[in-house]
């Protein structure tokens, strides 16, 4: 699997980290209901067979996050964009997912 | 018809024409007690204690491809009960028991062998936390034992134990963990379940369900709608499709697990070995090759197929703990699609439509768990409560904070 990095060119999956679906913001803690919407955020997932929108960190490379767009069904990837161009207000935040495996 | 050893030599002496397929080919019924939707192991299994245990013989599994085509056919067949905490190890323990009866149960060669499952540690820390481990499951009444290096060298020789980052100091040995034959397992609760009255409905598709107001009532399928009174998934792998089918969102993702086999060997390691610093784990089977596995690739995948980086990864680790593996070529490879639950342990409980049961959410361990999971989702579609060795096995543990977190890790190490 190659992943069209917007800054590196096309690279290797083994230089990239994964953190998952890129659907789920997280809610406002402050608002009426948060725990429920929580709860959603955290462990609820569409998990749809198919399109798909996620978060790649390209660790060995320029350390950017991406939003990758790729088909679950045959891991055919239609497109990356830089997570900073897309991802507004509640893009991954590097602390928690540079250890992601 | 009963295997024997009369029946070997009758048909042996007649030139095997008595033989008579194991299961019929039905055609659906109108209507169930029960339907099961996923014709894999704990699908199978299910419909088996269903019939054997609460007399519930008016059932049927639905299997939209042949029966055992899934991770049932996937897998790299261990079965241990070496688990921690206790909302685990008395379920995977009771799985054991099962396994330890089954073939006699079944009258079906499932091929178990008690082989022995060697968990290694390598640093004080890891060790420890095995002890702990072992601890727990003698707590439990199971067997386990913690052996230091020259215990784990009288048993493995050839293991690489002065390896400069990972020298091996001990291991984790549960004496009757081992390895069944994962397809015969399948067939075995095929026959018997059929011979109980079980309709098998193979290449049959739920396409969808129908309902009456929030129940449940049965499902649509490829060859037409079937009425039941409760229908059961175990599906594993596209839970999230068919319950979504339900209107259900469960706390799963679906991601591709790959599996190694090597060219067929003299027999090399007798039991079943863990690398304790990385993932990678290894047995042989009968018939020669090395068994062998490791992480799940780690994105979301429905493709049954994995990627390079895993299979460097995994062949690293075999590396590390095996040296002599460097020589061994590799017949093939593959890949299943594991429903990867938020914490890492399994579902079996009822959901919030009525008359809708979930088996699911098994992560890369549901083999060892065949006959259990069979067994209490057997109980709870029959009982309407859960058996004692599955209840903290529910589903709404994710929003009432009740994980069951023995790795303390789901889909994503980073988020749970």
């Amino acid at each position: 699997m190659r992943i069209p990095c917007p800054f590196c060119g096309s690279r290797d999956a083994h230089e990239f980290s994964y953190l998952g679906d890129a659907t789920p913001r997280r809610p406002d803690p402050a608002a009426p209901g948060a725990e429920a919407a929580f709860f959603d955020y955290v462990y609820l997932r569409d998990n749809p067979a198919g399109a798909f929108e996620e978060w790649w960190y390209h660790a060995a490379g320029c350390r950017q996050w991406l939003k990758v767009a790729r088909d679950t069904r045959t891991h055919a990837i239609t497109g990356a964009v830089l997570a900073r161009d897309v991802a507004a207000p509640a893009a991954p935040t590097p602390a928690g997912g540079e250890t992601a495996r | 018809m009963r295997y024997s050893v009369l029946s070997l030599l009758l048909n042996g002496l007649t030139g095997q024409r008595g033989w008579r397929p194991a299961w019929r080919e039905p055609n659906p019924k109108p209507a169930y007690d029960v339907i099961i939707v996923g014709g894999g192991g704990h699908g199978l299994a299910t419909a088996y204690y269903l019939a054997r245990q609460h007399g519930i013989r008016n059932v049927a599994v639905i299997e939209k491809g042949y029966i055992g085509s899934g991770n049932a056919g996937r897998n790299t067949t261990i079965i241990r009960s070496n688990y921690l905490l206790p909302g685990n190890e008395p379920f995977y323990e009771w799985s054991m028991k099962l396994w330890e009866g089954l073939e006699q149960e079944l009258n079906y060669n499932a091929m178990v062998s008690q082989r022995g499952v060697l968990n290694l540690y390598h640093s004080d820390a890891q060790r420890d936390a095995y002890a702990r481990r072992g601890n727990a499951m003698r707590l439990h009444g199971v067997d386990s034992e913690l052996l230091d290096a020259e215990g784990v060298r009288a048993m493995y020789p050839f293991l690489d134990f002065a390896n400069a980052r990972f020298p091996i100091r001990g291991g984790l040995l549960q004496r009757r963990g081992g390895t069944a034959r994962h397809d015969a397992v399948v067939w075995g609760y095929a026959r018997a379940a059929d011979a109980l009255g079980v309709d098998i409905l193979q290449n049959c598709e739920v396409t969808g369900f129908l309902s009456e107001g929030d129940a449940i009532t049965g499902v649509e399928t490829t060859r037409g709608p079937v009425r039941a009174k409760k229908v059961g998934l175990a599906v594993a792998g596209s839970t999230s499709r068919v319950a979504g089918k339900a209107g259900l969102r469960l706390p799963i993702e679906s991601h591709v697990l790959q599996a190694f086999v090597s060219e067929g060997l003299k027999p090399l390691i007798d039991g079943v070995v863990t690398f304790g610093a990385g993932h990678f784990y290894i047995s042989q089977s009968d018939k020669g090759g090395l068994v062998f596995g490791g992480d799940i690739d780690g994105y979301n995948s429905y493709a049954q197929r994995g990627n390079l980086p895993v299979i460097e990864d995994v062949c690293e680790g075999g590396m590390a703990l095996m040296p002599r593996l460097g020589r061994v070529r590799l017949l093939r490879h593959w890949g299943g699609i594991m429903d990867m639950s938020m914490d890492g342990s399994p579902i079996i409980d009822r959901t919030p439509r009525p008359g809708l049961y979930l088996n699911a959410g098994w992560c890369y361990g549901g083999f060892k768990a065949t006959p259990a999971s069979g067994w209490c989702f057997a109980h709870l579609l029959a009982r309407d409560e859960a058996h004692e060795t599955a209840r903290a096995m529910r589903l709404d543990r994710f929003r009432t904070g009740h994980l069951i977190d023995e790795k303390g890790v789901g889909a994503q190490p980073n988020l749970h």
